[in-house]
């Protein structure tokens, strides 16, 4: 069985050399530029090592327009989320201009203009997140994105992380890793949460199956009273540490916004894994959905309109304890009624950390908890 | 995004008995016509023909040398 290939046939590299890289710094002042937040220069970065294969900058409007309308690119590949980059105006601006896109003062890439077009928020939010509810996170940052977009390729240079370095991994570094490690079947796990017992009931019922698993947090911006990025990580670093093993588990994180956009997020989520070199990807109940906006299992039946995705997803039900099996069980394996199931509640989980206590053995790991309740403020603020 | 074109679609013949095939074959599930199972099925056999054809390896003998070093570095390999 060969490697599972990168979407769309073959793994972006839009990485400058170093010795490109540094003209493109020393000369960065004698181009206009673009100031982006750190969210899209981690985009960028993506793009740049082949995260969002076969996408090689910013997409045109044919480009989000056929995405926004049949979830898929102009070549007929799946792809469910458009990439775009917005600017609040293009007055300086005109097609076939190089441009350097700047974050935190340093230039990150350089962007040939391709086309400049404009936004419809409300198509965007329509057509990505089923609704126009500016309660909706991901339809409220669509509204605050400026009205122009700015379509074109990306010369990527090379931005070592500032934070996480030593987990932070891009699709060559893990296909070689897994190809090192024999792996030929690699199931990936998406969490924005430290894992309490559901969650590991999850990864190692699928790990079953395979040769090897990938956890890979999502690291980004949150929102406020979600768990805080390093939280999160030293959360899984305890767990693995007694209860994976190192010969079949990988924990890397991936820095790319939440889209809050529930069933078409997990498609895009199974994309970035996929060109990570996995063959599967685990989508449970709700998977990046928010308050109430999507059907609890919507994320599962959005697989069935992609037979071409090249990606198995494995679709879970919810886990919970089970008093009388006195397991972990769900719908599927326990005959018992509700009244003997304990769910895995992620605000419940949230409930005892605010005050102060940790969650019983039956939530979480003893590890994991202590590992939680050590941060001073475990919370985004 | 306002001017957006058409979608392009393009007919292909298939004998009248196999479509009626599939017409019957579709009745009750979630294609809601030959052309949405037909167009399900192609894509299918694409995915799978273009998966078999891809080569082994996407990467270079340097490219390999420098990432496990790195690896290495950062604890993921021995």
């Amino acid at each position: 069985m060969k490697m599972n290939q990168a979407h769309g046939g073959s793994l972006v590299s839009r990485i400058l050399s170093e010795t490109a890289s540094n003209k493109l710094k020393e000369q960065a002042s004698e181009y206009p530029t673009i100031t982006i937040s750190s969210s899209i220069a981690d985009i960028v970065q993506n793009i740049g090592h082949g995260v969002l294969s076969p996408l090689t900058g910013f997409m045109t409007e044919a480009e989000v327009n056929n995405v926004l309308d049949d979830m898929r690119l102009l070549s007929d590949t799946p792809w469910t989320i458009p990439i775009v980059l917005d600017v609040k105006e293009a007055n300086d601006f005109s097609v076939d201009d190089e441009v350097v896109l700047s974050t935190d003062g340093a230039p990150v890439a350089a962007l040939s203009i391709e086309e400049i077009f404009k936004l419809d928020q409300r198509q965007f939010s329509q057509q990505v997140f089923g609704t126009q509810d500016s309660k909706h996170p991901g339809v409220a940052r669509v509204h605050a994105m400026g009205k122009t977009l700015l379509g074109g390729k990306l010369s990527v240079i090379p931005s070592p992380p500032k934070k996480f370095a030593e987990v932070t991994l891009y699709p060559l570094d893990t296909r070689i890793l897994f190809k090192t490690k024999g792996w030929r079947t690699i199931v990936a796990f998406q969490t924005r949460n430290p894992p309490h017992l559901g969650h590991e009931y999850v990864e190692k019922t699928a790990l079953t199956f395979v040769d090897g698993i990938f956890i890979n947090p999502l690291i980004g911006p949150k929102k406020p009273g979600d768990f805080r990025d390093e939280v999160i990580l030293d959360a899984y670093r305890a767990l693995m540490k007694t209860y994976f093993l190192r010969e079949n588990s990988v924990l890397s994180i991936l820095r790319s916004p939440m889209y809050y956009a529930g069933p078409r997020e997990a498609i895009h989520h199974s994309i970035m894994r996929k060109n990570f070199g996995c063959t599967h990807f685990i989508v449970g109940r709700d998977h990046a959905g928010v308050g109430k906006f999507y059907h609890p299992f919507a994320a599962q039946e959005i697989f069935t309109q992609f037979p071409d995705l090249g990606i198995t997803p494995l679709l879970f039900k919810s886990f919970f304890y089970c008093t009388k099996c006195r397991s972990i069980a769900n719908d599927k394996t326990c005959p018992h009624p509700k009244s003997d199931h304990i769910n895995f509640s992620g605000s419940e989980i949230r409930r005892h950390f605010k005050d102060g206590l940790i969650p019983p053995e039956s939530l979480m790991r003893r590890e994991v908890a202590e590992v939680i309740a050590s941060h001073p403020e475990p919370f985004v603020t | 995004m306002s001017s957006k074109p058409k979608r392009k679609f393009t007919t292909v013949s298939i004998p009248k008995t196999l479509f009626e095939k599939i017409k019957d074959r579709i009745k009750n599930t979630g294609f809601s016509s030959v052309s949405d199972y037909v167009t399900y099925v192609l894509r299918e056999i694409f995915a799978e023909k273009q998966q078999q054809q891809s080569s082994e390896q996407a990467f270079s003998h340097e490219d390999e040398k420098r990432v496990k070093e790195r690896l290495r570095a950062l604890g993921y390999l021995d």
